[in-house]
């Protein structure tokens, strides 16, 4: 084997790095518009989900501008903050402030069949990253009229299990409130009862990312607490 | 060019080395490399299918890359440089999948990203890219990939099959009707050992049909 000189490892080790910093730079900067409608679609995607509205790709965009009516912001207290623009609060970014200063959107959604939903977001930690998700409320802001779920990590037929429509299925017609008191929707290892309005069956084998899910349900939609009592019918 | 004529480019040898690691080679059964993401993505066949793919690409260019350059890497730091080229490729790989293959690499994760930490990439760069010309080094990238990639699809198929009742989401169990006559999905299926157990059984039936894999005592 031929033998190197110091300033010849030198060398060469600079020039791959500016090699592939420069390549690996501009992929993600003429890439990054891409990833980002990406991004838009799949958020606007998920939400006429959570209203079982199903989308793709091409007419997400269009039907979100149908469906979805309008937006605001609110603090935990449940005032209207003026001036944010919903769809773009970051809710992990949200989370890292004091309770008293988060935004919280508000979506309000009319389907065909004429009642008004709203649809909050949430988010929470699942077992190996991130947990997000939609959930809509009928006009009683008690009963959940459907969700959606999506993860960035867990593990594909275990923890993953929580975007498919089974699972999600599960929460339709399940209840927020007991009397006055938020008690959201508990996720019950070894199977709810069919009857139990504030509990869904576990997925066997991802049982720390359903109790994630338990714990970013309650974490998340109890901030409203104020705002869907204010305007329970 | 002199070298093609000698030897053309679909040569017995060459031919050989992308056959050999599907079977008498295979990275997962016989080496017994690249283990741990044949445990984590195995539990559906689709994950399986698309990690089989990637890993295919990654390893083939990273071979040829590598080979390409194999006279001008110094030795002492050619595991810096050969982790390099396979961090970049794979992460060009994310990205573009991010830009134009949004819901694969959603399916993906996290895998995409573990794909560096392969142990069969290295294996091979170190094995045979860093002594061979860039065409063999590209089949036999292309050879490993499909090894891993064959026993990755499978035990995919298998845990998906007996774990969730369904092939690529399809669910075959419930349309033959074998439900009604009190069958039910084992659990045990996606659970990790199992692809531990799957792989051990390919092994076995490997060895039985090929007995001059067993050890010589």
């Amino acid at each position: 084997m031929k033998r190197f000189s110091n300033r010849y490892i030198l060398i060469f080790s600079s020039v791959m790095v500016i090699i592939v910093a420069t390549l690996l730079s501009l992929a993600a900067t003429l890439l990054q518009p891409l990833q980002e409608r990406n991004l838009e679609i799949e958020k606007k995607k998920s939400m006429l989900e959570s209203i079982k509205v199903p989308s793709d790709k091409k007419n997400a965009g269009e039907l979100y501008n149908r469906y979805i009516k309008d937006s605001f912001v609110l603090n935990s207290k449940g005032d209207t903050i003026p001036g944010v623009d919903a769809f773009g609060v970051v809710l992990k970014n949200e989370q890292k402030k004091p309770v008293e200063d988060q935004y919280l959107p508000v979506f309000n959604a009319l389907p065909d069949d004429g009642e008004k939903l709203i649809i909050l977001p949430v988010e929470g930690k699942g077992l190996w990253g991130p947990i997000y998700g939609y959930v809509s409320l009928r006009s009683d802001l008690n009963t959940i009229y459907g969700v959606t779920f999506d993860h960035k990590s867990e593990t594909p037929g275990l923890g993953a299990e929580i975007n498919t429509s089974w699972f999600e299925g599960k929460f339709s017609e399940k209840m927020l409130f007991e009397e006055n008191e938020f008690v959201s929707v508990k996720v019950i290892k070894g199977g709810a009862d069919p009857d139990n309005l504030h509990g869904v069956d576990a997925i066997s084998g991802g049982t720390i990312t359903s109790k994630g899910l338990e714990e970013m349900l309650f974490d998340c939609i109890v901030k409203y607490n104020d705002y869907l009592i204010k305007n329970r019918k | 060019m002199s070298n093609q004529k000698k030897e053309p480019l679909f040569s017995a040898k060459n031919v050989k080395l992308f056959t050999t690691p599907l079977s008498r080679e295979n990275p997962i059964t016989v080496q017994v490399l690249g283990i741990c993401s044949a445990l984590a993505i195995t539990v559906k066949l689709k994950p399986a299918l698309v990690m089989a793919l990637s890993v295919i690409i990654v390893i083939a260019v990273s071979n040829v890359v590598i080979a390409a350059l194999r006279k001008y890497i110094p030795d002492r730091i050619r595991i810096i440089v050969q982790l390099v080229v396979i961090a970049t490729l794979v992460i060009l790989v994310d990205q573009f999948l991010k830009a134009f293959a949004f819901d694969v690499s959603k399916e993906l994760s996290v895998f995409v990203g573990l794909i560096i930490t392969n142990c069969i990439i290295m294996g091979r760069l170190e094995a045979f890219a860093m002594a061979n010309k860039p065409w063999p080094s590209f089949i036999d990238g292309l050879g490993n990939g499909a090894g891993y990639g064959l026993i990755l699809i499978i035990v995919g198929f298998f845990r998906e099959l007996f774990g969730s009742g369904t092939v690529l989401g399809y669910p075959i169990v419930e349309k033959l009707g074998i439900f009604s006559i009190g069958y039910e999905n084992n659990g045990m299926m996606i659970l990790p050992p199992m692809a531990l157990i799957v792989v051990g059984l390919i092994i076995w039936v490997q060895r039985s049909g090929d007995k001059s894999l067993i050890e010589k005592k």
